[in-house]
């Protein structure tokens, strides 16, 4: 990943609250000790990159050592790690290190988003799992507020839901 | 399931071109980048990570029907001789045959389909068809990929399509290339204007065995770079229409040559047939380019038809691998030379001498008979 305000190989990664957010920045050594990140104190994010403002609350930065990075929540992949090899950890990462999929496949392909196949049924599979998971959990609900009447109902549509999941999952 | 030699013993028709115009496009190929969602990459799983992806994905792509009677082999159950073989082959990628436990290549019974499992993605799937039919073989694995995609859930997202180990292999997942024999093009110095017309329009151009391989036997693969952002059949359309115009070029450098220099086709085809015919000892690359020549002559009609088909083969055959499996052990590169120099001869003991009386005899011709050049 490239400094944001020079472009060169950032080294140093900050990472900030203002004003309730979670703000990311990340400069090379030099720009690093220009602007005194290094200096957990007294430094505020939102100035250096915002260019001045008062909404600015806590300030926290965290300038962390060359070598960590922001990791893959799912696979522990860090973005050292896709910098050193240029390959992903799993479907995660991309998530993980949207910004920097996107400046790595700029140039790289015709366009940035997908227009071809789309794996069959994959969409409906998921819609599905989000409405059981929902499903699930009012059921929890339902049974803890000892609603069994609603509990019943929900049962039902859930056994339903999976029936017709393993019924689409078994080629005819 | 097949056994390794019967593998061996029957190559597939489009490695020999049967059934197909291929005196330009030998082959045409898609690959297929597919990972299961919730797992690491295998560069990134660890080792019982990748067992159970191994496990998960072997039974279902054997359980396929077009998979019935296949060949289905873990890498650390193969010699690294029968591994060099497949690639030679161009089932499974040089990258794959390092691979050993962890990792297996599935390959349907005519070899028009096949599957890496773990290579750099979880699944990699290729379908071959000869001569120029990338429609074809893309419809062939389209249903495959469809089959296997009702058994797992892929690592899918709507912006980024397919998600791969690699970026440049993102969205459509979608490699698909010809091999092309441009020796015309070769000769008439035409090759380096051609190759960087294709590779301006963001095509690559590459060696018979994929990336960062040199071109032996005037040899060349034209494949697609882009992935994201066209659909399938976009860049299934640009890349065939590119290639149908390469192969058109070198059609018309044949025609070409052969009436501006009559003279010089003749020698080089005549000298090739001369050292394969009598040569002791052979490397590797100066067989294939002889033999490029054999297979230009066979199709200028200096030799039978047959003669194109009998090229194909022997190309296979005389690489490094399959000379050692023939012999059934390990040989060094001289004694190598030796056997791959007796094998061309005695291929090449039922081919007659080129008939170049007769070509250039009807090459003076206005009303000339069909010289092959279509």
């Amino acid at each position: 990943m490239d400094c944001d305000k020079c472009g060169k190989p950032a080294k140093v990664h900050l990472t900030q609250l203002v004003g309730g957010k979670v703000k990311k920045v990340v400069l090379c050594n030099e720009c690093a000790a220009e602007t005194g990140v290094t200096d957990p104190t007294g430094f505020a994010l939102a100035d250096l990159l915002l260019g001045g403002g008062g909404e600015h609350g806590v300030a926290t930065a965290i300038p962390r050592p060359p070598g960590q990075g922001r990791a893959c929540p799912e696979c522990g992949f860090t973005l050292d790690d896709l910098k050193r090899i240029r390959r992903f950890g799993c479907g995660a990462c991309y998530e993980a290190f949207r910004d920097q999929v996107k400046d790595m496949i700029r140039g790289m392909h015709k366009g940035a988003s997908h227009c071809g196949k789309v794996p069959d049924g994959l969409m409906e599979m998921r819609q599905r799992k989000l409405r059981l998971g929902e499903l699930q959990e009012r059921l929890d609900q339902a049974v803890t507020a000892e609603n069994y009447e609603e509990a019943a109902g929900l049962r039902d549509e859930i056994r339903q839901i999976e029936e017709s999941m393993a019924n689409s999952e078994t080629p005819s | 399931m097949m056994r390794f030699s019967t593998l061996l013993k029957h190559p597939a028709d489009w490695m020999t071109g049967k059934g197909a115009d291929n005196a330009v496009v030998l082959t045409s190929r898609i690959r297929l980048a597919r990972n299961l969602a919730g797992v690491p990459f295998p560069g990134w799983a660890r080792k019982e990570q990748r067992q159970q992806v191994l496990e998960e994905l072997r039974p279902t792509i054997e359980g396929l029907s077009c998979m019935r009677d296949g060949f289905s082999k873990t890498l650390d159950s193969l010699s690294s001789v029968q591994k060099q073989v497949m690639v030679e082959r161009h089932l499974i990628s040089r990258e794959h045959a390092a691979r050993g436990e962890g990792s297996a290549a599935i390959i349907e019974r005519r070899q028009e389909v096949a599957v890496m499992l773990n290579e750099e993605d979880h699944l990699r799937m290729q379908a071959i068809r000869p001569g120029l039919d990338l429609s074809s073989a893309y419809e062939m694995l389209d249903a495959f990929d469809n089959e296997v995609a009702e058994a797992v859930e892929y690592a899918f997202d709507p912006e980024l399509g397919y998600l791969t180990t690699c970026p440049t292999n993102l969205g459509t997942g979608l490699r698909a290339s010809a091999m092309l024999h441009l020796p015309a093009l070769v000769i008439s110095d035409q090759i380096g204007q051609v190759l960087q017309a294709v590779g301006k329009i963001g095509l690559a151009v590459r060696g018979i065995f994929g990336e960062g391989t040199e071109s032996l036997g005037n040899l060349f693969q034209i494949s697609n770079q882009s992935t994201l952002g066209e659909s399938e059949a976009t860049i299934l359309r640009r890349l065939e229409r590119v290639i149908a115009q390469v192969a058109k070029h070198e059609r018309n450098a044949r025609e070409k040559l052969l009436e501006d220099d009559p003279d010089m086709v003749c020698d080089k085809v005549g000298r090739a047939y001369g050292v394969l015919r009598h040569a002791w000892i052979i490397e590797s690359k100066e067989a294939l380019n002889h033999l490029s020549l054999i297979r230009l002559g066979g199709d200028l009609g200096f030799f039978p038809e047959e003669s194109v088909l009998m090229c194909d083969e022997l190309l296979m055959e005389i690489q490094p691998a399959h000379l050692q499996i023939q012999n059934g052990k390990k040989l060094g590169a001289e004694e190598r030379d030796g056997i791959r120099a007796e094998i061309i001869r005695s291929r090449l003991q039922t081919l007659e001498a080129p008939d170049i009386h007769t070509i250039k005899k009807q090459e003076g011709d206005d009303d000339s008979p069909d010289l092959g050049i279509a």
